[in-house]
């Protein structure tokens, strides 16, 4: 390879650097193929060196001392045309990234997306109206996005799942409040070691559930992919779920996979599961409430969250503790004749909408502001149980999340307490990153200022012991203030039935 | 890219909202990047709806590379020093050419009013400077911005037809570029100075170092100047209130053709002496430098980048390739800064000046990550301020200078190409390094600081290029 003759390449009226130079010359001469490469200003004595070198070719005689010339031996014309090329492309873009930023702050996404390394997700909470132009950028750039924000028109959704997949992208969301993406928690969402289970999810508390119920039970989740809530509607026809399916189908750490959405359309779901059975990892697949429906060999249908959870578990129970069977018993014991009905106040939708499937499945009526199939619309009028969802949108406006805030709750919990014909007040707690630091100190603030004849209260805290807020330190708050605290909410809102029937 | 290297690899996170979820990754030691954001155009939905149709033309894009393209590739040479008339073409007797976008004499500020008198005098259109203010209050003085011919003059930046300019040519697109030589520091011209000091200096400039400079540079050739500004940026100056290493890399390079080329070495010493002791020297070559690199990106159609920007101490004016030579003004902004003794904001003039063309080609504050020492005048003066001014300027450009690079930004090359799209879109406007004049004629300049460019301008320019295009 000694005998390859020099080629050279001169750009004009080019300066750079000599250390910079010498730097892009041991990267040329790095590359299979090239012999030796030197890039220098065209000065008569780096001339000399060159030439001395074996480097000069007739181009770099003629360069001036203006002039930069690029001298390299290669291995094949072809190699040296492919290195010139290499070198122009290399002086033409010297560093594109310029510096690790730390307390800057850029104002638009497109220079944050040129700040980042590795692989790049941009999460985008702005308000619903800004959220499809933010997210259109940060596809342009490549980057991966969890839209949290909701807002967004189903036009928009469509076109940025399009374009996502085009790009090859996942695009989380609209209205997607949860993910975790390889242990990393994302917007609100709770710790969780990392596992071996991948969760594909339509619900933000869904997710969080049932992420939660999985690292409760010694287990951990490999990747937590939330698709947003209207992902498996006809109009978007799951793109994204079919994506994440795929996504971790081939993820090696993955080894089984669970689906968490409410009842998609019938088309839709075919498609799904038709994905599924193309699978070779077996799945569990809550389409929440959905009961006797056959799936592929490789998935079981589940109606809870928490079945969903044990599933994932290998079968293993979410049982209610001894302590806890106890302390309903004695609790059932005072309750007054005619407290009779189940009062739910949810901050997270799917807990309240997986609260109505437990209870209808019981034969109970129940009505919501958010019905599942076969509920009732909620009316102050009719006396049933009431599952309401603090969270959803005739709650929030003009007033924050109860997630955020906890104490939009006081309110009516303060109502259904004192309420005779109330026998249980159900509740859900929702800790992790993203939620209030002490949600369910809004909740024991009103249970200390009650008399002696009230209602049960019943709860579950959806969270980890990882969870900023530790999730045993708000159980045993809730303990400490006479609430049943249930291991999860639908083994809650057994409970809450089981006490409304008063068979303890 | 596949939605498994999401799974796979490192994350990192660009966060755009709630500053919590970027908080909460920041714990758990996620590398994040939180975007201090606002609704784009300040919530303007008139100007959103222009951002959101021009960002649809696809001509931009093209017509900005085109410019980046034309700006990279230029090859900006010092070639001579000659009397302004016997180059500019139309700068006749009674022509005073002067900073900024256009303006008459009744809106001119204290210190251009005292320029332009004493530029009469030195001319000998005027006795005297009483009598200099009544010719030019009279509307005998024909007044025109530098910037039409081809042009550029620092503060006040008079030029009239006897004083010596700079000839940069621009060997890649054949146009040449004209500026007045630095007068040095205290009472000058360029901030209002009229009194027989400042004029026997001008006289001086006139029959001893231009003709000095010209001889030289005819005898070496001429002086390429971007390898300078590039050895510049990487000792620490910026070009606009830094320009110590570009000086005396300058003077090293002319002082053997400056000593072949004057006979009597008292003399020579003298302009070694004026020219090495005065480290803003390099500052009126690079801004003629500057305006041979914009000039041939002017008139491309559907441009976006800015090619001019400007103030002559009253109005800031922008011009903008895709809308050719129309200026878009709006009023001067105040600079902020640190002061010499004595003086402080209220003896300052607004800004003012042709200087902005530097910052125009990425540098001054565009370049301020180069120039620990001029992010002082502002701020808290860390390092890391100055990498920060920097920073801001990528997100209005629409490229960075392989040639210019920046040391302390890992070589990033400087922000260059501004695009009003971004501008507008981002609410952020450049960034510019000045000296501040005082605001009566004579005194001179009493500071340095920073000004920014007034977002007026930009909004008007966005109108006019959507309406050029036909997206209004």
């Amino acid at each position: 390879m000694n005998g390859a003759k020099p080629v050279n390449r001169v750009r004009r009226a080019f300066y750079l650097d000599s250390v910079a130079l010498m730097r892009l010359s041991q990267r040329l001469s790095d590359l299979p193929e090239v012999e030796t490469a030197a890039l220098m200003i065209g000065t008569p004595s780096n001339k000399q060196i060159l030439a001395k070198a074996g480097l000069l070719a007739a181009d770099g005689e003629d360069a001036t001392p203006g002039d930069l010339i690029i001298a390299l031996r290669a291995a094949s014309g072809g190699a040296g045309e492919a290195a010139l090329s290499e070198a122009e492309a290399l002086l033409d873009d010297p560093s594109t990234k310029g510096g690790g930023a730390v307390d800057w702050q850029p104002r638009t996404l497109i220079a944050a997306a040129d700040c980042l390394t590795g692989t790049g997700l941009a999460l985008i909470s702005v308000p619903g109206e800004f959220a499809t132009a933010e997210a259109r950028q940060a596809l342009a750039k490549n980057l991966h996005v969890m839209v949290f924000s909701d807002n967004v028109s189903i036009e928009d959704e469509q076109a940025l799942k399009r374009e996502a997949c085009e790009r090859g992208l996942l695009l989380m969301g609209p209205d997607c409040g949860t993910a975790l993406i390889a242990g990393t928690p994302l917007a609100f969402a709770n710790q969780i070691p990392e596992g071996d289970i991948g969760i594909v999810s339509a619900s933000g508390t869904g997710l969080q559930e049932v992420s939660s119920l999985i690292a409760r039970g010694g287990r951990g989740v490999s990747h937590g992919i939330g698709v947003g809530s209207r992902d498996l509607g006809d109009a978007i026809e799951g793109v994204m779920t079919l994506a994440a399916i795929d996504a971790l189908d081939q993820d090696p750490r993955t080894r089984h996979i669970v689906l968490l959405s409410k009842p998609p359309g019938a088309a839709v779901a075919q498609r799904v599961l038709d994905r599924v059975a193309k699978s070779a990892k077996p799945f569990t697949v809550c389409f929440l409430g959905v009961a006797g429906v056959d799936g592929p060999a490789n998935a079981r249908l589940v109606e809870t969250l928490t079945a969903a959870a044990e599933d994932a578990l290998g079968g293993a129970a979410i049982g209610i503790a001894e302590a806890v069977r106890r302390d309903t018993e004695r609790c059932a014991g005072t309750l007054g004749k005619e407290r009779c009905w189940v009062h739910g106040l949810y901050s997270g939708g799917t807990l309240c909408a997986e609260a109505q499937i437990v209870l209808q499945a019981a034969g109970e009526e129940v009505c919501s502001n958010v019905p599942v199939p076969g509920a009732a619309i909620l009316d102050d009028g009719v006396a049933v149980h009431r599952l309401v969802d603090l969270g959803a949108d005739e709650y929030t406006v003009g007033r924050p999340h109860p997630m955020i805030e906890p104490k939009v709750r006081q309110e009516p919990l303060t109502k259904s307490l004192a309420d005779p014909e109330v026998a249980v007040v159900l509740l859900d707690v929702v800790i992790g990153h993203g939620a209030h630091p002490d949600p369910t100190g809004a909740v024991v603030e009103v249970l200390a200022g009650t008399g002696g004849d009230k209602p049960a209260v019943v709860a579950s805290v959806c969270g980890t012991e990882g969870d900023p807020q530790v999730l045993s330190a708000q159980a045993r708050i809730l303990e400490e203030a006479g609430v049943i605290v249930a291991p999860s909410n639908a083994r809650a809102a057994e409970i809450a039935l089981n006490l409304s029937r008063r068979r303890g | 890219m596949g939605v498994n290297d999401l799974l796979r690899s490192p994350l990192s996170v660009v966060n755009v909202g709630l500053r919590g979820f970027a908080e909460d990754l920041a714990r758990q030691g996620i590398p994040v990047v939180h975007v201090d954001w606002a609704p784009p155009a300040d919530g303007d939905p008139r100007l959103a709806d222009l951002l959101s149709k021009l960002a649809s033309v696809k001509r931009v894009e093209e017509a900005n590379s085109e410019a980046l393209r034309r700006i990279f590739e230029a090859e900006p040479v010092l070639v001579d020093v000659c009397p302004a008339d016997k180059v500019i073409e139309g700068l006749e007797e009674r022509v005073v050419l002067h900073a900024g976008p256009p303006i008459e004499w009744e809106r001119m500020c204290g210190p251009m009013q005292g320029a332009v008198a004493g530029a009469a005098v030195l001319e000998g259109w005027a006795e005297d400077l009483g009598a200099a203010e009544t010719l030019a209050a009279s509307g005998n003085l024909t007044f025109h911005p530098n910037h039409h011919f081809d042009a550029v003059g620092p503060m006040t930046g008079l030029i009239t037809p006897g004083m010596p300019v700079m000839v940069v040519e621009n060997r890649s697109f054949g146009n040449r570029a004209y500026c007045t030589l630095n007068e040095g520091l205290g009472k000058v011209m360029r901030f209002g100075g009229n009194d027989d000091e400042v004029l026997e200096r001008l006289r001086w400039l006139a029959s001893t170092l231009a003709p000095a400079l010209s001889a030289a540079l005819r005898e070496c050739g001429g002086v390429p100047l971007k390898g300078i500004v590039a050895r510049g940026l990487s000792m620490g100056d910026e070009m606009h209130q830094r320009n110590v290493g570009c000086t005396g890399l300058f003077l090293r390079q002319m002082a053997p053709a400056l000593a072949r080329a004057v006979d009597d070495r008292e003399t020579l010493a003298t302009i070694l002496d004026f020219i090495g002791g005065n480290d803003q020297f390099f500052l009126n070559i690079a801004m003629v430098m500057g305006k041979a690199i914009m000039d041939p990106v002017r008139a491309i159609e559907g441009s976006s980048i800015v090619t001019a920007m400007t103030r002559n101490g009253t109005d800031f004016g922008i011009r903008v390739s895709g809308t050719g030579d129309t200026w878009f003004t709006a009023p001067v902004e105040m600079p902020k800064g640190l002061y010499f003794p004595g003086f402080t904001e209220d003896d300052a003039n607004p800004d003012m000046g042709d200087s902005t063309i530097v910052e125009t080609v990425g540098l001054g504050g565009f370049a301020m990550a180069a120039s620990p020492a001029v992010a002082g005048f502002v701020g808290a003066g860390t390092a890391a301020e100055a990498l920060d001014y920097t920073r801001a300027m990528f997100e209005i450009t629409a490229g960075r200078n392989p040639e210019w690079t920046l040391p302390s930004l890992d070589f990033s090359g400087v922000p260059t190409g501004i695009d009003i799209r971004k501008v507008v879109e981002a609410g952020i406007v450049p960034t510019i390094n000045t000296g501040i004049a005082h605001r009566k004629p004579g005194v001179g300049q009493v500071g340095a600081g920073v000004v920014r460019a007034p977002l007026a301008c930009f909004h008007q320019a966005l109108a006019a290029l959507a309406a050029e295009l036909g997206v209004a």
